[in-house]
């Protein structure tokens, strides 16, 4: 399905629609409010940018760096091509643990794997343990934003799962108790689990550490209790150096959700003793984008979802219109990279009104990259449609004739236009728009009349 | 070829302008530096408390369990550490100390040192963490220029009790780490 209508779906709920704009939009002000309070915030962000250019530029060796040094710590590396290979390898340390349950933090990049459905089908039980993954689980949902993955619901409908999985009381909507009845069942599943998943925010060439940002406490809360950590990393989530982390924590909490950090920003060196930490660098389309000029710096990424909250597009479409991992303005330009056919609508599920660009926290220029998208993909599908209008017009207006006769033309045709031919299902133009009332005269017929 | 091979040959493929490593400033944060942590810690939902004030609230902590490794509160322990971490499911309280503290943000640096067990913040009922008055720095790049290149094999900035807000945004405190978290001042 396309993203309008991914989005018309969304939008026939107008009350809970009216409810995701406005609670987005809320989340962004919270962002613009604390982003003031820091004389510094544009320094930051250019500090920030600048480390990432760098990284770009010389990925290849940082990551022999953040290799070279985990392995001195006691960290095992493994090398992913794409989401396939990185299943196989947790699959493979699951195994060799003999585990068949385990706890999984926030992380993108499994989404993007797909591990969930892999590690399923061979039997293994995986529990995501942040409070609005585990609820979009419970509905067999992927997250609607990479940051608040919970954000499409309401608590209506989380009492409701909660009450059919986790017996809670029908009808009691109070999140607290919600939140409650949540951490007693997930508590079971760290106590038994061995093996614990998370994702990484930063990777440290310097030092070969990483580095994990929650509030809820649950990517601790599995690891700590667990005898093998597997961090999942995207080989871009590499910073040169510890200090870096000044710049970057500085950032993303306030990016993300206004807050001035994280509660808990874990840094994970090496194993405690008699423990094993894996750590798996997974490429999975991320150096066919670096290859691509116009598209590289969407790499940058931190994963904040800024561009989410204040996209005038998303917050009335829903994450799910997007049909990609990683939804909203960012994900419009990442997606096409691994599969331009069918993303090819997303670049256009854009007003390029800049505003992702602005709150950026790393400074990809978003909606610029959402133009140059589509170019691509106008140059690689073409559209039928519009270039025979464009010859058309290219007559008339060759012709002051055919413009004069065509002008009339139309004036009278719009007047006559049927309107079951304008509001039809299959004119998208017709959806939420009238036409305008037409002028009786062309400009030409009002200036002879009136000023000569 | 590896798959480590692949990836770096094919970012080794790639021709991509050199830019320099930015160097970072120094930036301060004006205003008193302890009022400035005590807000930011409460801004985070955690609670500041001086000596005086933490010593007539542990009383009300007395039937459960607590675990003190604060130097300051060696004897604030009712139960001794276990070998394993599973064993602190019904831990009640834990008393550690912290190294620094961040004004700007609230967030404490505590690393394998202070923790003995790396699950122990997060698996007790409620924490407090204990922090000298001078070990208060400014903003996170201070933080980490104090951090400089310590070893440690596992280290934690905790800037306040567990908390989710994925229910339609409403904040709840308490989600699967510490419900609690009291900063005691010395």
């Amino acid at each position: 399905m396309s993203h309008p209508e991914n989005a018309s779906e969304f939008l026939k709920d107008q009350a809970k629609a009216k409810w995701h704009d406005e609670t987005l939009w809320f989340v962004r002000d919270k962002r613009d409010r604390i982003s003031k309070t820091i004389p510094e915030w544009e320094e930051l962000r250019n500090l920030a940018s600048g480390i990432k250019d760098n990284v770009l530029a010389n990925l290849g060796s940082y990551l022999e760096d953040f290799e070279r040094n985990a392995l001195k710590n006691g960290i095992k590396v493994h090398w992913a091509k794409d989401g396939e290979e990185h299943n196989q390898i947790v699959l493979d340390i699951l195994q060799k643990q003999n585990c068949t349950a385990i706890v999984k933090s926030k992380s993108i990049l499994t989404e993007e794997c797909h591990l969930n459905p892999y590690l399923e089908k061979a039997g293994i039980e995986v529990v995501d343990t942040d409070l609005g993954e585990r609820i979009v689980q419970f509905l067999n949902q992927p997250p609607s934003h990479i940051v608040l993955p919970a954000i499409h619901l309401k608590k209506r409908e989380i009492s409701e799962i909660f009450h059919e999985k986790l017996h809670t009381e029908k009808g009691n909507e109070d999140p607290y108790y919600l939140t409650q009845a949540a951490r007693h069942h997930l508590r079971e599943k760290f106590l038994a689990a061995k093996v614990a998943i998370t994702g990484v925010n930063f990777g440290i060439a310097e030092t070969g550490e990483f580095v994990v940002c929650t509030n809820e406490g649950n990517a601790d809360m599995g690891v700590h209790l667990a005898d093998v950590h597997i961090a999942c990393m995207g080989i871009e989530k590499i910073l040169p150096r510890r200090k870096d982390l000044g710049v970057f924590l500085r950032l993303l909490a306030r990016s993300a959700t206004g807050q001035p950090v994280t509660n808990y920003n874990s840094h994970f060196r090496s194993p405690s003793p008699g423990k094993e930490i894996h750590i798996i660098l997974v490429d999975n389309g991320r150096t066919a984008q670096l290859a691509r000029e116009k598209f590289k710096n969407s790499l940058k990424c931190i994963r904040c979802g800024a561009c989410m909250n204040t996209c005038p597009i998303y917050r009335r479409s829903g994450g799910f219109s997007y049909g990609s991992t990683v939804p909203g303005p960012i994900g419009s330009i990442l997606s096409p990279g691994l599969d331009m056919k069918k993303h090819s609508t997303l670049p256009f599920a854009s007003t390029l009104c800049g505003s992702c660009s602005d709150v950026c926290p790393v400074k990809i220029n978003i909606h610029e990259q959402l133009y140059e998208w589509r170019q691509e993909i106008t140059k690689t599908h073409g559209e039928l449609g519009k270039g025979l209008s464009m010859k058309l017009a290219n007559g008339i207006f060759k012709s002051p004739l055919a413009y004069k006769i065509s002008g009339n033309l139309m004036r009278a045709a719009l007047k006559a236009l049927p309107n079951g031919l304008i509001y039809h299902p299959i004119n998208a133009w017709g959806k939420g728009r009238d036409l305008p009332e037409t002028p009786k005269e062309s400009f030409q017929q009002w200036y002879q009349k009136n000023r000569s | 070829m590896s798959s480590r091979e692949n990836i770096l040959a094919a970012i080794r493929g790639i021709t991509i302008e050199q830019k320099p490593l930015p160097e970072i400033p120094e930036f301060d944060l004006p205003g008193d530096l302890v009022e400035n942590f005590i807000q930011s810690i409460l801004g985070n939902k955690g609670e500041v408390l001086s000596q005086v004030e933490f010593e007539s609230w542990l009383p009300s902590m007395q039937s459960s369990k607590i675990i003190s490794l604060s130097a300051h509160f060696s004897e604030a322990s009712t139960a001794s550490l276990p070998e394993d971490p599973h064993k602190l499911e019904d831990l009640g309280l834990a008393i550690i100390d912290g190294q620094f503290g961040v004004a700007e943000n609230g967030a404490i640096w505590v690393d394998d040192s202070d923790l003995a067990l790396r699950a122990l913040p997060f698996i007790t009922e409620h924490l407090v963490i204990v922090l000298g008055r001078e070990n208060l720095v400014e903003t996170m790049h201070q933080g980490y220029n104090r951090i400089g290149d310590a070893k440690s094999g596992f280290g934690l900035f905790i800037a306040g009790p567990s908390k989710t807000a994925d229910i339609e945004q409403s904040l709840v405190i308490g989600a699967h780490g510490a419900k609690s978290l009291r900063v005691v001042l010395v």
